[in-house]
């Protein structure tokens, strides 16, 4: 084993006993405990645990490399990600704090009167959720098959033994204080090769300015007024490509996407529920600023590091001959990461790579996880820095994973057995056994996905902000913001908003993929916010239609909107 | 009981009011930095350097993040008087 090797073992082994000791330090002891880690947790803590939970395998293996690619267009992303916790902080945290229950189903359930909406409502979760959780326990593997040159199977058992342990041992408590640790891990891991990179290149010691300012001689052929974002955009229109400020996509597609995702943010139940755990609206208002701050560190980053990984890219793959590639090329040639189509050599035996667009003759493809993984490689950037990425990469899958499981066991054994199918008859003691044997039984579905990953992966993700954006965010926003809105209209609302996103969504992705068809030209990304103003627009009429919600519920409104007095 | 008096009671129903008006103005804010600067104007915003950034393609990608922090932020201070006034903070 080289150092190399033996260095990645010792970081990645070295966070899993972190972790570990840590779910053994904070074991649930009550349901309390376990659904929202016993509800007085400090601000600053439920934020990074926000974060990491938050953050997944895509955000942190492919976003900058999505972003790398996708130029101008990459900006939905950063928007939608990160301005969901504006709509969090204002419009349901706080208030969903006030309400003082477990689940987003919970509220639901007792808002709008009904076990038939809190069922609903845990069937929507529970779906969100898995198709989120299949991506992390194949990130989980990818990383563990590429780094530890374990196979991806065993690479997701390890992955689902870890998560298993302390999500079904801590349930929010371990989960919690196990996430803030990753979120060190990750976040470390993330900004390292970045400011290495941006010194590197630009001299900047911050991405974030670095991004904007001019390169270093060496990069620009000795002078030193070149911007590389200039830069940058003069290399890809020569390429064949459009600019990289400028982007492709139509305007009210970028705006549509950009307001699904931000929609679907605030309306995810894995993220709605770590403000469960604080223990005051104030509190709930707190978390949310610590979280978008956490969150904004990784994310004002990745741009970043797209800009010098495309421009470093280009300037030592483009043009090049293929025999004198440095090793880092070699080396993630062997995983398929980079390809080298239809290689032919000329009349002096010479390969030259190229990068064009229309290239005919060997033409680099490069996967967009590259610009993540091989980053510090081909910054040639110490090997711990490279067993940190590693470290980063899981922790990122892990600490989703177990957030979603929490959520997605909670869901079952709290809403739907506890509160609905045996209503009354489960103590305190036996629910906090089946939740746990809910969570361990969802943590080894997960790993199967992981392991057999089914082909739409992928493709799924739409899905889940898609469904929380014209489902749960609606309704939990009418819920608090309307006295008026009652059972009969929510209900029609989730229904319509959610079926007709579904269908799009089918339709669009798996039916007739032609573009051409598309509604205004709205991507199935984007259509969740259609979705949305249908659910809205059907759950006013059928409630005006139909009798006003009950005394008590229309007191229960208003009381959630207002900290009482007596709040600790 | 006047009219102004009425208005200046610290009822659940003020309270609720003052909070939809900070929410006006802190999302107005949201709305036109986020869809406004970084996607409806970035073109004409384009033409106007930052450094070494186009200024929509900044906003997009650097400063609506930025700002987003700066309105969490101020909702919480706002909301903090306001608890204040109504009474209601612990």
């Amino acid at each position: 084993m080289d150092n190399l090797q033996l260095m990645i073992y010792l970081v990645a082994g070295g966070s899993f006993v972190l972790y570990i000791g840590i779910s053994i330090w904070a074991r649930a002891g009550a349901t309390k405990d376990f659904y929202v880690g016993g509800g007085d947790i400090k601000p600053y803590i439920a934020g990074a645990a926000t974060a990491a939970g938050w953050m997944s395998a895509a955000s942190f293996i492919s976003m900058a490399g999505m972003i790398s690619f996708l130029g101008y267009d990459g900006s939905v992303y950063l928007m939608g990600w990160t301005g969901g916790f504006v709509l969090l902080a204002m419009l349901l945290a706080p208030y969903l704090r006030k309400f003082g229950k477990y689940t987003v189903p919970d509220f639901v359930g007792d808002r709008y009167y009904s076990d038939a909406a809190r069922v609903v409502a845990a069937i929507c979760t529970i779906f969100i959720s898995f198709t989120y959780v299949a991506g992390q326990m194949r990130g989980a593997g990818i990383v563990f098959s590429r780094f530890l040159q374990v196979d991806v199977v065993t690479g997701v058992i390890i992955g689902v033994v870890i998560v298993f342990f302390y999500t079904v041992m801590g349930g929010m408590k371990g989960i919690i204080y196990t996430q803030v640790a990753q979120y060190c891990v990750l976040i470390t891991a993330y900004l390292v090769p970045a400011i290495f990179l941006s010194i590197m290149t630009t001299g900047h010691f911050l991405p974030q300015t670095g991004m904007g300012a001019t390169l270093l001689p060496a990069f620009a052929d000795g002078q030193t007024d070149v911007y590389i974002l200039d830069r940058l955009n003069g290399l890809l229109t020569e390429l064949g490509f459009t600019a990289y400020t400028d982007g492709t996509k139509s305007t009210i597609d970028v705006f549509f996407i950009t307001m699904a995702l931000m929609c679907g943010t605030a309306g995810l139940p894995h993220v709605i529920v770590f403000f469960f755990t604080v223990p005051s609206m104030h509190g709930a208002r707190v978390t949310a600023a610590w979280a978008l701050f956490f969150i904004a560190l990784l994310y004002t980053t990745a741009p970043a590091i797209a800009v010098f990984a495309r421009t470093t890219l280009v300037q030592q793959i483009h043009g090049q001959e293929y025999k004198e590639m440095p090793q880092w090329f070699t080396t993630w040639e062997h995983t398929g990461l980079i390809k080298v189509q239809n290689m032919t050599e000329d009349e002096h035996g010479r390969i030259t790579l190229s990068l064009h667009d229309n290239a005919t003759e060997n033409k680099v493809e490069l996967d967009r996880d590259i610009v993540v993984l091989a980053n510090p490689e081909i910054a040639q950037l110490p090997n711990w820095v490279i067993a940190l990425v590693a470290a980063g990469g899981l922790a990122a899958a892990l600490s989703t994973s177990a957030s979603l499981l929490l959520v997605i066991s909670s869901s079952f054994a709290h809403d739907v057995l506890s509160k609905v199918a045996m209503k009354g008859r489960l103590s305190d003691k036996a629910e906090l056994l089946i939740v746990r044997i809910t969570a361990g039984v969802s943590v080894c579905i997960a790993g199967l996905f992981g392991i057999y990953p089914p082909a739409f992966v992928a493709q799924v993700v739409a899905f889940a902000f898609g469904l929380a954006a014209s489902s749960f965010f609606p309704v939990i926003i009418m819920g608090i913001f309307s006295t008026r809105m009652n059972k009969e209209g929510a209900i029609a609302g989730m229904i319509s908003g959610m079926t007709f996103t579904f269908t799009y969504i089918i339709y669009t992705v798996f039916i007739n993929t032609d573009p051409g068809i598309w509604w205004f030209g709205i991507s199935p990304e984007g259509i969740g916010v259609l979705g949305m103003l249908i659910n809205f627009t059907v759950a006013f009429v059928v409630s005006r239609l139909t009798s006003p919600p009950p005394a008590h519920i229309q007191e229960l409104v208003q009381d959630i909107r207002m900290p009482s007095i007596t709040e600790k | 009981m006047t009219e102004n008096s009425i208005k200046n009671e610290l009822t659940p129903q003020n309270y609720w009011k003052e909070n939809l008006k900070i929410l006006i103005i802190l999302l107005s804010i949201w709305f036109l930095v986020s869809y406004g600067f970084g996607i409806l104007l970035v073109e004409q915003l384009n033409k106007i350097p930052l450094f070494g950034f186009p200024l929509g393609f900044w906003f997009a990608q650097q400063g609506s993040i930025y700002v987003f922090l700066i309105l969490i932020l101020a909702y919480i201070r706002l909301m903090a008087n306001l608890d204040k006034k109504y009474n209601v903070s612990h």
